[in-house]
């Protein structure tokens, strides 16, 4: 138990819960939209924006409180049947779950909401809760923090004084209530004193539970207003004749007598006859409940994660001074060893799991901004999604969403056709958006596609020449024109429109996802659509990486970013100038960088014939090759940060500590490409697209 | 906090005195985290040349300092009798290489002097306080300036 | 006073508020999901002092689940309290025909909700 203020953890767990309900009720709403009548979906519906309303009046979130009791009028309706689903009113809803999904969001960042935002749509909610919308009963919401002193009983000075006259009705015994709890609530309020009336009790074997035969005479001296007095009596009100009336005379009348001899009489008269009710058998146990969770900070869990990290190098570092001492494979240390490795590797893997999360939440953003943005330009978007359920860690599913908000625009806004052009080409009128998600060995794949006309090549041929990215009479083939577009200055001012945002190219989106560890590739069919494929780690705190040597240091390169390592020929070196080095590759030519040299461990190497390179490919277009000493191994690392404890290193992304023990570096080589000596920086366009 | 008060009242500072290039310096034992055996370091490409690269220290990465290099002193050979002094200043952990750790010494406040100006000399003020213990000078390293100030290390 | 409750709800934020508001008056409240959950968990528990109950929920709804509580004969006395953001006599008269002995607005007041605790279970 933490000793934080236990309503900002219930709001914090509150808006937790919204998230959860948001999405239930984009769920529920998809079924909704593509003709679900299972009267459960609309229930789900309606429960989510009533729980999130209900959550929010505890909280005072008065805007969001309103905002959604409109949205649940409507869904009411809709539930009753009273309000047909036309697509205009599913459209309605859709924005309405957007809305309330703004508010809620900035409910939480206690950002301000600028009443433009529910305005509109607000209004034509309640056109359609119209006239159903007939009871008004949040104008009573009275939000009541909680942490109050919880003293009932304020005895101090009684003003008032009422006779209340309470017989009850069998009603009032069959709803659970109780005439002396009652009474005891009463007395509360201050000095009471009660006098029963049992004339009408019959003889105890003629007794019907059922049957109210008591009635009372309750005289309370009391601070508290007549209202207090009638609130006690409201769950029975309709059971029984009460009255309540002021009494003038403030002497407690001599002739009543007190309260707790009469009331034992009263139970005990009442309370043994359903004692002995034989006892129904249990309700036979039907759904399972739903899958126990626990919340758990985060930063527990990253340092889970950390020590994980620590036990994977401390078995690699156990297992390499194991072989050193010359121990045969086929030992018993070594097969325990072995075990070892495998149990830590499965003990990594469930920890990382818990960082994993389904990727649907961000699908569901998606969703919305296929919504927004084909409603902008009026264009008819059918949005699929496929693998919603795949798992990934939460920071990689945070750090997506702006790269993937950016390509799903782009899918909308340059993908697809105009519904004129979709049917002129003999297509339906309602293009397709598709997002999936699958894990493929070890990795998560992302596919983004439409389908479109497909990508305009003589146009992005024209643009880049335009633009300076490549030369005019350079032969492109079909795969080097389409990434194009991930060259840095091709996105242009005149490509940007209103909803494809601020300019961004996809030159920042492949950035994006290469800070991830991923990669991004682009495919098109003329006539049939565009599909781009980002691949991406299934966590940040481990990475593949090839060990090598340069200048006696061991580093790890990111394996993504290596596309073959060659051991250079003769034939292979070309010289450009004094000091620069081509590397020729199956006709085209890639900057050679000695990385001894470019990290400032070393002098260039008299000749490079024999040299081990690691050529580098990045999505960027930048391409180099990278001259190492040795190359040591393949094997997946856990990233530590530099940064934190020391600051940015360039051309360094991060650090990992080896089996020996030593740290490692490991080399960003986009960075060391575009910090390159030779000045051989991703604007070089000729290397950059070339291959 | 509650150890810094205790200085106070009762007047004296907690000295780590340490040995580089033949010269006595000192660090408030408040900093000093632990002190360690020289490992290998592995070097920082681009870094200056008083950072000697980093080291494992039980998992994290620490950056270390070459004292005699960062005070501008000659440097004493290399040597595997070489100790690191872990520090901790401003939420960053750094490891000070120095030639030999020599005594932990309580040195009463008043004791401490201001080092004197010296003419025009504009390099960093590495020294805050000298003082005289057995009639040695030691130095009161100023750790601020010491620790090393690179690219996105503001926060 | 140390009442034994039984508290219905599927929202998890409800769910923590009612045990904060009642761990405040001392009473560690029982808790389920949904209805069709309440009914098992009030089958494996001593008969609770007051049920407390969500409407709008998954599986069983409020009304369903008074009602099949009430079915029990072990539990016909038991008072159960409906949590409802409306307080419109329509829905309490509802509750009250489903067997509910009481009603508690959403958004609650700690104060009041255990007062309404009270009126019904002493």
């Amino acid at each position: 138990m933490t000793s934080t203020d236990p309503m900002a953890e219930i709001r914090a767990s509150f808006f937790i819960e919204c998230e959860e309900l948001l999405e239930s009720l984009q769920d529920g709403l998809e079924a909704l939209g593509s003709g679900d009548s299972d009267p459960e979906t609309i229930n789900i519906v309606f429960r989510a924006v009533h729980s999130i309303k209900g959550g929010a009046g505890a909280f005072g979130l008065d805007q969001l409180v309103e905002f959604a009791h409109s949205y649940e009028t409507v869904l009411d309706g809709v539930r009753s049947g009273e309000t047909e689903i036309t697509p205009d009113l599913m459209r309605l809803l859709f924005q309405s779950g957007d809305i309330l999904s703004d508010l809620v969001r900035l409910s939480r960042d206690d950002e301000p909401i600028e009443k433009s935002l529910t305005e509109a749509t607000y209004a034509a909610l309640k056109e359609v809760a119209g006239s159903s919308d007939e009871e008004e009963p949040e104008a009573d919401i009275d939000f009541q923090p909680m942490g109050l002193a919880f003293d009932f009983a304020d005895l101090a000075e009684e003003k008032n004084a009422f006779i209340i006259t309470f017989k009850p009705e069998a009603e009032l015994f069959t709803s659970g209530n109780e005439p002396l709890h009652l009474f005891r609530t009463l007395a509360e309020l201050g000095n009471i004193t009660v006098t029963c009336d049992a004339s009408a009790l019959p003889i105890i074997e003629d007794m019907d539970i059922a049957q109210g035969y008591l009635s009372w005479t309750l005289r309370l001296e009391t601070d508290a207003e007549k209202t207090a007095v009638q609130e006690v009596f409201e769950f029975v009100e309709g059971l029984c004749d009460l009255k309540i009336e002021d009494d003038i005379d403030l002497p407690a009348l001599p002739d009543l007598a007190p309260l707790e001899p009469v009331a034992e009489t009263v139970s005990e008269a009442i309370v043994p006859l359903s004692a002995t009710a034989p006892s129904a058998p249990a309700e036979a146990k039907t759904a399972a409940a739903p899958k126990p969770t626990v919340r758990v900070d985060l930063e527990r869990v990253d340092r889970l994660v950390n020590l994980v990290g620590e036990l994977v190098i401390n078995q690699a570092m156990l297992s390499q001074s194991i072989s050193d001492t010359g121990i045969p494979g086929s030992s018993e240390i070594a097969t325990g060893l072995e075990e070892f490795m495998r149990l830590t590797r499965d003990i990594q893997d469930s920890v990382m799991m818990i960082r994993a999360q389904p990727i649907k939440s961000l699908f569901q953003r998606m969703s919305r901004i296929v919504r927004e943005s084909s409603a902008a330009i009026g264009k008819d978007v059918k949005f699929v999604t496929e693998g919603e359920n795949t798992e990934i860690d939460k920071t990689v599913i945070e750090r997506l969403s702006d790269p993937l908000t950016h390509m799903i625009r782009n899918a909308v806004d340059h993908g697809l056709e105009s519904n004129a052009d979709r049917v002129a080409a003999g297509k339906p009128e309602q293009g397709i958006v598709k997002l999936s998600a699958i894990h493929r060995s070890g990795r998560v794949i992302i596919e983004i596609s439409d389908d479109g006309a497909g990508i305009n090549r003589p146009k992005v041929q024209q643009i880049a020449i335009e633009k300076g990215l490549i030369a005019k009479d350079t032969q492109l083939s079909d795969a080097e024109t389409d990434n194009l577009l991930f060259a840095a200055g091709f996105s242009t001012a005149t490509e940007v429109s209103n909803l494809s945002g601020r300019g961004v190219g996809m030159d920042v989106v492949r950035s994006a996802i290469q800070s991830l560890g991923g990669r991004i590739s682009i495919a098109s069919t003329p006539g049939s659509g565009t599909t781009f494929t980002i691949s991406l780690p299934l966590t940040l705190a481990v990475m593949d990486g090839m060990v090598i040597n340069v200048a006696d240091q061991a580093m790890v390169v990111p394996l993504n970013s290596i596309a073959e390592t060659l051991a250079l020929t003769q034939n292979d070196i070309e010289q450009l100038g004094p000091n620069k080095h081509l590397v020729r590759n199956r006709d085209t030519f890639v900057p050679l960088l000695d990385l001894g040299v470019e990290l400032g461990y070393r002098h260039a190497l008299p000749s490079y014939e024999g040299a081990v390179v690691l050529l580098i490919s990045q999505e960027d277009g930048s391409r180099a090759a990278l001259v190492v000493d040795t190359i040591q191994d393949q094997r997946q690392v856990v990233i530590k940060g530099l940064e934190e404890s020391y600051g940015r290193v360039p051309g360094v992304a991060a650090a990992t500590i080896l089996g020996d023990g030593q740290i490692a570096l490991i080399l960003d080589p986009t960075d060391i490409i575009s910090n390159a000596s030779l000045g051989a920086a991703p604007d070089d366009a000729p290397f950059a697209i070339a291959g | 906090m509650a150890e810094m008060e205790l200085i106070k009242e009762t007047g004296d500072v907690e000295l780590l005195s340490f040995r580089i290039s033949e010269q006595e310096y000192s660090l408030d034992i408040m900093s000093v985290r632990e002190i360690r055996s020289w490992t290998k370091a592995t070097p920082l490409p681009h870094s200056p040349s008083y950072v000697r690269g980093v080291i494992n220290l039980r998992g994290t990465v620490l950056p270390i300092i070459d004292l005699s290099a960062r005070l501008g002193l000659e440097k004493s050979e290399q040597s595997e009798r070489d100790v690191i002094i872990v520090v901790h200043m401003f939420d960053q952990t750094v490891g000070l290489l120095v030639d030999a750790v020599i005594d932990i010494l309580a040195v009463p406040h008043n004791e401490m002097q201001q080092p004197p100006e010296i003419g025009t000399d504009t390099g960093p003020a590495f020294v805050n306080a000298l003082t005289l213990v057995e009639g040695r000078m030691i130095r009161l390293l100023d750790l601020a300036s010491i620790m090393p100030r690179t690219e996105g290390k503001a926060a | 006073m140390s009442l034994s409750v039984l508290a219905v709800d599927d929202s998890r934020t409800m769910r923590d508020m009612i045990s904060i508001a009642l761990k405040q008056a001392g009473i560690e409240p029982t808790l389920a999901e949904d209805g069709e959950h309440g009914l098992e968990v009030l089958a494996d528990m001593t008969p609770p002092d007051v049920i407390i109950t969500d409407i709008n929920m998954p599986k069983l709804d409020g009304f369903g689940f008074i009602d099949a509580v009430r079915k029990q004969n072990k539990h016909q006395g038991i008072p159960i309290l409906v949590l409802t953001t409306e307080s419109a006599e329509t829905l309490k008269a509802r509750a009250r025909q489903a067997g509910a002995t009481g009603w508690i607005v959403k958004p609650f007041d700690p104060v009041k909700l255990v007062r309404a605790l009270k009126m019904v279970a002493g």
